[in-house]
């Protein structure tokens, strides 16, 4: 546990040091600025302007983030070969693998973090206070970040076979179609071929399904968010990431570093 | 007690991308390593010397073949806690300094914050990199860096250090420095099991030696028996014989090399040797020096790897011969 919890650090401390990392931060934050002026510029729907596009911003910068640090990670410690130094101490390759993920993940709450604050200093700015019923936005960044705990879990799994620029188009699109699953699925029921229907239900329960994830526009509208849709999200990502790394270690373990 | 055995150690690579065909790096190694001994893993490049060490640390798999280390199987990772590791011209974290580089290896081991200071602090010390210490490693040069990697492979004071070119990027002082480090770790009861192409090192500091070539081990010996046994000749330099003199030492002598007014007699034959001295006497000339030639370890590296090349040579003849007769 102490082992993951140093390579966890370790992976955390490169992370922060990136530079692309405070570029996609500050770009959020201005986002989330903008927000404002948009809001003030439209009549009666500022807050729904304001919600909208602070949260579908950290939702995008917080997936550059979890994408582009989570490609390198592992294929930086292969290809400049300070694996070697690592694997040779009493680390177990799993141990290497989820500590990598700790670390990213670390990286990424706390970069969500940064980027609520904005979201919220938008927010009161606009509104002038605070209200109980503004933490519903707290809900989608929690599914927000489960979103980002799988795109890790996938960017952490191409990069233990692929190049960098492999592993970002593989996991970004797989974000892409992840995000439109239902739609595929209520497609291929609409077409009434056994083929496409099964093929399109294969997809619907085998990739990643973020379709749930995504409850900004209720959120804007002030609209509730179930409280079975956040446990069974959770339970979800739990899963999916759970298999994904399991997947991840499997092939680290059998790797060989020539 | 035996810190290294292998026994019948094959490693193929699959290489060709689409038809994919086996090259054998390793051909069933045999090699057996006390506890305490400094031994050395001599070979030319490809020989098979970083694969053997790859394959004892785990990051590498064998084809076929088994090898235990410190009594225990490869596959048993706390086996590591006991083991440090230089890789072959090591590359480490940019953004980090030395010192945060040593603490992160020092926390792998699960080293304690006031243990692991102290032990980072002597290393650095003891590397000649106190100075450097934090400054981040993407400054350092070849030979800073390559100290940083002993230093990362010595902070959990292991019995058996295995250090790939350990002398690799280093200049002469740098080389001393390792040097005595590895006779330092010899005096404390470590093994050391490294490799290296640069023989005069070897000479100085191993007590075995193997040589890979091809990846098959050509030789495997004590230093000192290989360089005893080695006695190929003996070298008689004179100063400014006559003529007549060379000329009447001409059987004798199988080499006479003119430097200046001295000349330089090697004399192949032992029983030689007297009748040589009693010419030489007898014609009133004066002897500079008088040796025994010993064979050098590069000297027997060449040997076994020539030997080696010549029957792979020789062996390659015969397949195109068959293949062409079919």
């Amino acid at each position: 546990m102490r082992r993951i919890a140093t390579i966890a650090w370790h992976a955390f401390k490169e992370s922060v040091r990136e530079r692309v990392l405070y570029n996609l931060v500050v770009f959020a934050l201005l986002l989330i600025g903008a927000a404002i002026l948009f809001g003030s510029i439209s009549v009666g729907i500022d807050y729904m302007i304001i919600v909208n596009l602070g949260l579908s911003s950290i939702s995008v910068f917080g997936l550059f983030m979890a994408v582009f640090i989570g490609i390198g990670l592992v294929w930086k410690e292969i290809d400049r070969r300070t694996i070697y130094s690592v694997l040779a101490k009493p680390v177990r390759r799993w141990e290497f693998i989820i500590g990598k993920y700790f670390g990213l993940m670390l990286t990424l709450i706390i970069n969500t973090a940064i980027m609520t604050a904005g979201f919220y200093l938008a927010l009161a700015y606009q509104k002038k206070t605070l209200e109980l019923p503004d933490l519903a936005a707290l809900q989608a960044i929690y599914f927000i970040l489960l979103q980002l705990a799988i795109v890790v879990a996938l960017a952490l799994l191409f990069s233990c076979v692929s190049t960098p620029i492999l592993s970002a188009a593989f996991t970004l699109s797989l974000y892409v179609i992840g995000s439109f699953l239902s739609d595929i699925r209520w497609f291929g029921q609409e077409t009434g071929s056994a083929l496409v229907m099964n093929l399109t239900a294969a997809l619907y329960y085998l990739l990643p399904n973020f379709s749930n994830f995504n409850v900004i526009n209720q959120i804007a509208h002030e609209n509730s968010i179930p409280s079975a849709l956040l446990i069974s999200n959770s339970l979800y990502a739990l899963l999916y990431v759970t298999i994904v790394l399991s997947a991840a270690v499997l092939i680290f373990e059998e790797r060989e570093f020539r | 007690m035996l810190a290294v055995e292998i026994t019948d150690l094959t490693k193929d690579y699959a290489i060709g991308f689409l038809r994919k065909r086996p090259r054998r790096a390793l051909d069933k190694l045999n090699l057996q390593v006390a506890a305490g001994e400094v031994f050395g893993l001599l070979g030319p490049n490809g020989a098979g010397k970083s694969t053997t060490l790859k394959l004892l640390l785990r990051l590498i798999f064998p084809s076929s073949g088994t090898a235990r280390v410190l009594g225990k199987d490869l596959d048993d990772v706390s086996m590591h806690a006991r083991i440090g590791y230089l890789p072959e011209q090591p590359y480490f974290y940019d953004h980090l300094t030395a010192r945060e580089f040593l603490n992160y290896a020092a926390a792998l081991f699960g080293m304690a914050g006031g243990l692991r200071q102290r032990r980072v602090g002597e290393l650095l010390e003891r590397l000649g990199l106190s100075d450097s210490a934090d400054i981040p490693l993407r400054k350092f040069s070849k030979g800073m860096t390559q100290r940083v990697g002993i230093a990362q492979a010595l902070i959990n004071d292991p019995e058996l250090v295995f250090l790939d070119e350990p002398m690799s990027g280093l200049d002469p002082l740098g080389r001393r420095e390792v040097r005595d480090l590895i006779l330092d770790l010899k005096n404390q009861g470590k093994t050391v099991f490294f490799s290296t192409h640069i023989f005069s090192d070897a000479e100085m500091l191993c007590d075995r030696v193997a040589i890979l070539d091809r990846g098959r081990l050509q030789g495997c010996g004590e230093l000192r028996e290989i360089l005893r046994v080695g006695v190929s000749a003996t070298e008689i330099v004179l100063d400014n014989p006559s003529e007549e003199l060379l000329t009447e030492l001409h059987g004798l002598a199988t080499r006479q090399v003119r430097t200046g007014k001295r000349v330089r007699l090697e004399i192949a034959d032992e029983k030689g040797v007297p009748q040589a001295l009693q010419t030489i006497l007898r014609a009133g000339a004066r002897i500079v020096s008088l040796n025994p030639v010993k064979m050098s370890l590069e000297d027997y590296f060449m040997a076994r790897v020539g030997e080696a090349g010549e029957q792979h040579r020789r062996h390659g003849e015969i397949e195109i011969t068959a293949g062409g007769k079919q």
